[in-house]
């Protein structure tokens, strides 16, 4: 099987992370997986997207033209990418920054607010944490464990208190996409 | 050893490490600059030699330096920066000189944009800088084959004593992919690489004898000599299009109606249409040049079958390689090109539509 994801948002909102760490873990879990940034003269509240391929196959195309799961952090990206979701997709909204919603009604939609709920666990930073959650309560895309591991290999030293706040706010994701499913 | 995220850039960096070098001299552009950042941060802890150059021109003049003294040496760019590099790749070629070089390619002519494009094909491969010389072109596809043409790229140097290099392009080089490296070379097998050129090279000789004289050059004002030596250089390169041509096929069979010449990032695309494609009964192949020169002539007519009604070419420029395509298949079958250019790579749907409309 093979899962293509696209993760949108403004620059500064950690989407780029997001596709990361899920490529890291589908890799640690023995996938193949391709992740392609959106690069350019991009910074600080400009748009940035990636585009991470998780796959039992080997992966032709990095570029992905309709994604089962889209990422959305803001408007913009909905408008973008929505689109060209796959028909009974994913797509995962936050809410507080996309006051004109989704277009699609042949999607599975998640809306939540997803700002409001970073800030409540505590920082903003763990917006994406929250995103990364909610694609594995309402895919099973990659497992919990696999991102447990690996965010405690580089945060448990540095940043225990970052560390737990990213730890409770995938936690809080994966409630909310399992309350979609 | 496990697998690595990693992107293409970084990944192509620590494997030349890996493979012996220890001399890296680069000027930074956009969509290579993690490549120097990399080398910069990792040949110190290696006892290697990084050096920002003040250009592309005194980086690659580096470069031919060290060749000349038989050392395993990289530089890497992105289009216009090659641009500025290529009377010192004419000089290494004109001298012999075991030489790296890495084209994370980008949008242009001139200076372009900073998007991925195939558009150096031609600079790459039909020469470049001026004179009679070729390089041996290897076009990666994926950052696993990035990264495993570092050491194959220094050995293939090595061997004929000519630059190679590595044409990437933006998507790889910003792409991560998991890859998996070789085990480092040790000291001894690098001290070992070193003592190959021993008898051309500008090094100290271990006898201590003054008169045994080395001379790197490009400039022969005698006709006559130069002649030779330019027949020479062709004579190794005849052997290196007996020896070194690469390709992959992909889906190639007697069921193919049509057939696709795609390279580098470009034949990931094709694939995914390809795929596609197979879903809905159509058998499409794929023939994807590894070495862009030495070309695979031979392997395109050879894969094309029976029922082979089209050969489709596409490219991220506006037709580059189809001319060596065209001279393969010598009028047996059309061939017919699709590209986009300016830094827009196309999508795994346009080239599906545009194969679709084959049958």
């Amino acid at each position: 099987m093979t899962t293509e994801m696209i993760c949108a948002g403004f620059g500064g909102q950690g989407v780029l992370t997001i596709g990361k760490f899920i490529a890291q873990s589908g890799m640690k879990e023995g996938k193949n997986v391709s992740w392609l940034p959106s690069y350019g003269p991009e910074m600080r509240g400009g748009t940035a997207n990636v585009s991470t391929v998780v796959s039992d196959e080997p992966i032709a195309s990095p570029i992905v033209s309709f994604p089962d799961i889209l990422v959305a952090l803001n408007q913009p990206s909905i408008d973008k990418f929505a689109p060209s979701v796959r028909k009974g997709g994913v797509v995962i909204m936050n809410t507080n920054m996309c006051p004109h919603g989704c277009p699609r009604e042949d999607v599975d939609l998640v809306a939540a607010p997803m700002s409001d709920i970073a800030l409540e666990i505590g920082s903003m930073m763990v917006l994406n944490m929250l995103a990364i959650g909610i694609v594995i309560g309402k895919t099973g895309l990659i497992k919990y464990e696999t991102m447990e591991e690996d965010l405690n290999s580089f945060l448990k030293a540095k940043n225990p208190d970052l560390l737990e706040k990213n730890l409770a706010a995938i936690k809080r994701g994966i409630e909310i996409g399992q309350k979609h499913e | 050893m496990a697998k690595i995220l990693m992107k293409g850039n970084e990944a192509v960096a620590e494997a030349a490490i890996r493979s012996g070098c220890r001399l890296y001299f680069a000027y930074p552009i956009t969509p290579q600059s993690e490549l120097i950042e990399y080398m910069a941060k990792m040949m110190p802890k290696v006892g290697g030699t990084f050096l920002q150059a003040e250009s592309e021109v005194a980086a690659i003049n580096m470069v031919y330096g060290a060749a000349g003294a038989g050392k395993r040496v990289m530089t890497s760019s992105s289009s216009p920066g090659i641009s500025l590099k290529q009377e010192g790749i004419s000089y290494i070629a004109g001298a012999e000189l075991p030489a790296v070089i890495v084209n994370v390619q980008r949008g242009g002519p001139g200076l372009g944009d900073i998007q991925p494009a195939q558009a150096d094909y031609f600079q790459a491969v039909k020469g470049g800088g001026h004179g009679d010389y070729h390089l041996i072109v290897l076009a990666p596809n994926s950052v696993q084959e990035f990264a495993d043409m570092a050491s194959d790229a220094f050995d293939l140097a090595d061997k004929y004593r000519n630059p190679v290099m590595i044409l990437s392009d933006g998507m790889l080089g910003q792409m991560m992919e998991p890859v998996e490296f070789k085990p480092a070379k040790t000291q001894e097998e690098i001290n070992t690489l070193g003592e190959q050129h021993t008898a051309w090279c500008i090094c100290p000789n271990a006898d201590g004898d003054a008169k045994h004289h080395h001379e790197i050059n490009s400039l022969e004002l005698d006709p006559s000599v130069l002649e030779k030596h330019v027949n020479h250089m062709y004579e190794k390169y005849a052997v290196v299009e007996k020896n070194e041509v690469r390709c992959e096929t992909y889906n190639v069979s007697d069921d193919n109606e049509v057939l696709c010449v795609a390279w580098g990032s470009a034949s990931r695309i094709v694939k995914s249409a390809i795929n596609e494609l197979k879903k809905e009964g159509k058998s499409v192949g794929l023939i994807r040049p590894i070495t862009l020169w030495p070309y695979p002539y031979e392997a395109i007519v050879k894969a094309i079958g029976p029922k082979v009604r089209q050969v489709y070419v596409f490219e991220l420029n506006t037709g580059q390689m189809l001319d060596d395509v065209k001279i393969a298949v010598e009028g047996r079958v059309p061939v017919k090109f699709w590209g986009k250019v300016g830094g827009i790579v196309f999508t795994p749907a346009e080239i599906q539509e545009k194969l679709e409309a084959c049958f």
